[in-house]
């Protein structure tokens, strides 16, 4: 067994008392162990990786699409990790209502895929950026967003070097009607300053979900805030709301 | 006596001397292909021989030793069944004539020597040195540099936790980059790099050969010229290739397949190929006609030394060849079998059925020339420590004069760098960079390895012996500042050129002083590299040995309350641990304030440096400790501005001193060795107390901590006072490296 921390000491789960979650794996996932620690040993839920190889999916309630470097991010982030098998599959389980979390790489990823509208365009910095920042929590009407409050300021680190949102007026307009803006990168006071954007990002937008509802893009990473040891754990109730959302 | 053709011999770097003996080993000439593969073995980047008769000083045996130098990486025990593989190397001269592929791919090989032990990279930090910042092409290397680390280590998903830079005009011509990576393996999982089994296949894997990297190894074994056009001997990175390979590599190793696999780095298929052969105690035989290319025309001899990147060479059980193919195909990575062990002790090439090179192993191993280079005192040493302290007037200001220290790129915030580096993937980063020894906690178990690199060749220039001891003793007492115990070391020498005698006078010295404090603490090297012809038009660098060293923290308090340097809350004492004598020579102080490098650099008495550590780590572990924070460079004041400066809720703090009886700036400003400062709760202040008294260890209480800034007051001597709020200090050191990046555009 190689040191995969994720890994160890696999617990057994029975029956279907708990949330499957899946974690899809492409050349160049690099959070995707990082997911499987917070899914599997901090919520106690089941927990499979799927080879973007796969071409169906096994039984499971939740995909995540994890942070990292698919295919080098040669060519643009995502974009070829867009074509992977699996892809169809998970286009598919969003189209039946199947929840599906794209994280960094994986909110390219899936709007390469056209699951969400937009694109994530070079930091304006031109740098990668990784650290901690404020988000507001736009709105709690989501499964993924439900145990926090509206206007919630949570902390969560941040670590991508293509994070800056765009999409075109139009697109927009009907994300903020339908309240499709779930987090917006904020400071202190919960402002959406340019000083608070770590990116550039359109309206300082750090994640989107759809119409339905059940897909949701972010590029801060939930996964590294949600355990304490790691100096905070304000992303934990993100997964919590999917779980709690499941339960129901 | 036979002259080399050096017109039909293109990648022939052999002296006349050593070119006779490859003639005796031989026993007839040599061709193009075998001067070649001498020359690459032979170089000093290879064969370590002018340095190898000093590093058999450092102890290498500790009771967590499991693999000392000679492995990809050394590894140690750290319980539960867990071991630790790392290295640290230096990618200097690449990274000077193509600083973003020249890091980067340093990042690459030193990821590569770790998971080649079986282990999986969990950690990466790195130690650079650039010259001053006001030069344009310093800025564009160092932006470079950082920006080919983060490209590699970002991509790969190894978080880069910590690390130093320094600031030296000695550097201009010669930046550094040394990198150090840490994995983690189960003990009975850890493999080596040796061949065995005759009849065994050796197998191929990774990226295509093409002509990069040709000449690579020699090139580092040499002085640079006025032309950096050598960019062809500068590597290409793919960290995605890299990722793909870490996963099959480590799902090969544990597919009880492999017998041993190393990288195939400086020099090669020759290196890696000879290498594993002399470890297994074997021949191997290769058949270049079976290497994956990805060039048309490429030569013998380019085939031999390229050092194309994301290559590995392995010797897999036979039988077992379909297992090794599949892995690496399921990883899309190229995989081909090109030879065999074989049991001659020859390490043969051949295409198709036409031998090339036939060369015995231990020719290009156990019998490379051995230098007993001449050793000079540098003349000028003498000068050197002249430092007549009394011309030197103390600062009108104490508190500007802090300000101007906290400005300078050496000091300020680092923020900058680290913040380009993925430093929290993997989610096991319990203490970030930039406060001090970085820490890593071990999921699934109770512990945690905390990391530091560091170096002063500033003190190493002054005096060698001292330097290279300090390096050690302020490695170890980073540590202990995080209540970690030291467990192994590895270190880089950064050196000129050496076939200049003074250079060997500094070696020779800078390795006895770390090797003298590696004993006395009690820790062990296992791994290193050295860095020699750090050298551009003749002008070499200060010497400069880095230590990388990791500590290991049993403590699940330590764990889930790391202790840091950034005062906690008002009302606790601040006190210093240690002696403060008038030590300015080679002080930050001197060189930024005065413009002076120069004089004694500070004692360190081993003894007193060991216990005062032990004092502090086991504080630590009682939890008696609410912060901690070495007192070196940049002396107290600086150690007491940094304690605001990380304070998590921007606590001050109040000191009270009556007058030293040293120059007030030595006082403050001084950089007495064997100090660390740490504030206590006062209920718990009268068990440090004893504890520091029965140590019989000096001690003094500074004051408390409180306010919105620095105080410090000195009775009778209003001038030296030093009254800096948090802000006033923060705005000097967050933009004192930063701004020198800043896009004029930008504006905040």
């Amino acid at each position: 067994m190689c040191y995969n921390p994720g890994l160890k000491n696999l617990l057994v789960f029975h029956g279907t008392d708990f949330m499957h979650f899946g974690i899809v794996v492409f050349p160049g996932s690099n959070c995707d162990f990082d997911c499987q620690y917070v899914t599997e040993k901090i919520l106690g839920e089941p927990t499979t990786l799927i080879w973007h190889q796969e071409k169906q999916l096994p039984d499971i309630d939740v995909l995540i699409l994890p942070g990292g470097f698919s295919y080098g991010d040669y060519l643009r982030a995502g974009a070829i990790a867009r074509f992977s098998p699996i892809m169809d599959v998970v286009i598919d389980f969003a189209e039946k209502g199947g929840y599906v979390l794209g994280i960094c790489n994986g909110f390219q990823i899936l709007t390469e895929a056209g699951l969400l509208p937009g694109a994530l365009l070079q930091n304006r910095s031109t740098k990668f950026v990784c650290k901690w920042v404020t988000l507001r929590v736009e709105s709690n009407q989501s499964a993924f967003t439900q145990l926090y409050t509206p206007n919630q300021l949570i902390s969560v680190p941040v670590a991508h070097a293509d994070g800056n949102y765009f999409l075109d007026p139009d697109t927009l307009a009907e994300l903020e009607n339908n309240k499709q803006i779930v987090f917006r990168y904020v400071d202190a006071k919960g402002e959406t300053s340019p000083l608070a954007n770590p990116n550039g990002s359109l309206g300082n937008i750090a994640g989107i979900r759809n119409k339905a509802g059940n897909v949701l893009g972010m590029m801060p990473h939930p996964e590294r805030a949600a355990d304490p040891v790691l100096g905070g754990i304000d992303g934990i109730h993100l997964f919590k709301s999917l779980q709690t959302a499941w339960n129901k | 006596m036979s002259e080399p053709d050096k017109e039909t011999i293109p990648y022939h770097t052999l002296t006349n001397d050593e070119y006779e003996k490859v003639l005796a080993l031989l026993g007839r000439k040599a061709n193009a292909t075998e001067l070649a593969i001498f020359s690459a073995m032979w170089s000093e980047h290879c064969s370590y021989k002018s340095s190898k008769r000093y590093l058999s000083r450092f102890p290498t045996k500790g009771e967590h030793v499991i693999h000392g130098p000679g492995e990809n990486a050394g590894v140690v025990d750290i319980g539960d069944g867990w071991v630790a593989a790392f290295k640290i190397e230096s990618h200097n001269h690449p990274s000077y004539i193509e600083p973003f592929q020249g890091a980067a791919t340093g990042v690459g090989g030193i990821l590569r020597d770790i998971f080649t032990m079986g282990a999986r990279p969990v950690a990466l930090l790195n130690s650079l040195r650039f010259g001053p910042l006001d030069i344009p092409k310093n800025r564009y290397l160092m932006e470079r540099v950082v920006a080919g680390i983060a490209a590699y280590g970002n991509c790969i998903g190894v978080p880069t936790i910590g690390g130093e830079i320094v600031f030296n005009e000695t550097y201009s011509k010669n930046p550094l980059v040394n990198v150090f990576c840490l994995g983690i393996a189960r003990k009975d999982e850890i493999v080596t790099a040796a061949a065995g089994g005759i009849g065994n296949p050796v197998i191929y894997v990774g990226s295509k050969t093409g002509r990069d990297g040709v000449h690579g190894a020699t090139m580092a074994s040499a002085e640079l010229d006025a032309s950096t056009e050598d960019r062809h001997t500068v590597q290409v990175g793919d960290p995605f290739t890299e990722k793909r390979l870490v996963e099959a590599c480590l799902e090969l190793i544990h597919s009880g397949a492999l017998v041993g696999i190393q990288d195939m780095g400086a020099a090669g298929l020759t290196s890696s190929a000879t290498e594993m052969a002399d470890r297994g105690n074997c021949g191997i035989e290769i058949n270049l006609d079976k290497i994956p290319l990805r060039e048309e025309k490429i030569t013998y001899e380019e085939i031999m030394i390229s050092e194309s990147q994301e290559r590995m060479l392995l010797v897999a059980k036979k039988g077992h060849e379909k297992d090794v193919t599949a892995i690496f195909k399921k990883w899309d990575l190229d995989v081909a079998e090109i030879g065999r062990v074989t049991d001659d002790h020859i390490f043969r090439v051949k295409d198709k059925d036409q031998i090339v090179a036939e060369i015995p192993v231990k020719a290009l191993t156990a019998e490379a020339p051995l230098y007993d280079r001449p050793v000079k005192e540098p003349r000028f040493q003498e000068m050197l420590l002249g430092l007549h302290i009394d011309g030197i007037a103390e600062p009108q200001s104490y508190s500007e004069t802090l300000l101007t220290l906290l400005a300078s790129p050496n000091f300020a915030s680092k923020a900058w760098v680290y913040e380009q580096y993925d430093h929290m993937v993997q989610t096991n980063t319990v203490i970030a960079p930039g406060l001090g020894a970085a820490m890593i906690r071990l999921k699934g178990t109770q512990k945690a390895l905390a990391m530091t690199t560091d170096g002063n060749s500033t003190y190493t220039l002054l005096n060698p012996y001292f330097g290279g001891a300090i390096a050690v003793a302020e490695a170890a007492r980073n540590l202990a500042c995080v209540g970690a115990k030291p467990i192994g070391m590895t270190n880089c020498l950064n050196f000129g050129n050496p076939e200049r005698p003074e250079t060997m006078w500094y070696l020779g010295l800078a390795v006895e002083g770390m090797a003298d404090a590696c004993t006395r603490f009690e820790i062990p090297v296992v791994s290193g590299n050295v860095s020699l012809y750090n050298e551009t038009l003749g002008l070499g660098i200060y010497p400069t040995p880095i230590v990388g060293m990791v500590g290991l923290i049993d403590s699940a308090d330590l764990i889930a309350h790391p202790l840091t340097p950034g005062f906690k809350a008002s009302g606790e004492k601040i006190v210093l641990i240690g002696d403060t004598r008038e030590e300015l020579g080679g002080s930050a102080y001197l060189k930024i304030i005065h413009l002076q490098e120069r004089g004694y650099p500070p004692n360190i008495d081993f003894d007193k440096e060991k216990t005062v550590q032990t004092l502090v780590r086991e504080a630590a572990i009682a939890g008696l400790l609410t912060a901690a924070h070495d007192c070196s460079e940049g002396g107290l004041a600086m150690t007491l501005a940094e304690c605001c400066l990380l304070s998590p809720a921007q606590v001050g703090g109040k000191v009270e001193l009556a007058p030293p009886s040293i120059r007030t700036d030595g006082f403050l400003f001084g950089e007495s060795q064997s100090r660390i400062v740490v504030t206590v709760k006062t209920t718990d202040f009268e068990q440090l107390k004893h504890r520091i008294e029965s140590q019989n260890l000096p001690y003094t209480v500074l004051g408390e901590t409180g306010g919105s800034g620095l105080d410090i007051s000195i009775k009778d001597h209003p001038r030296a006072s030093i009254h800096l709020s948090i802000d006033a200090m923060d705005a000097a050191y967050k933009h004192g490296l930063s701004d020198y990046f800043k896009d004029p555009a930008e504006s905040d």
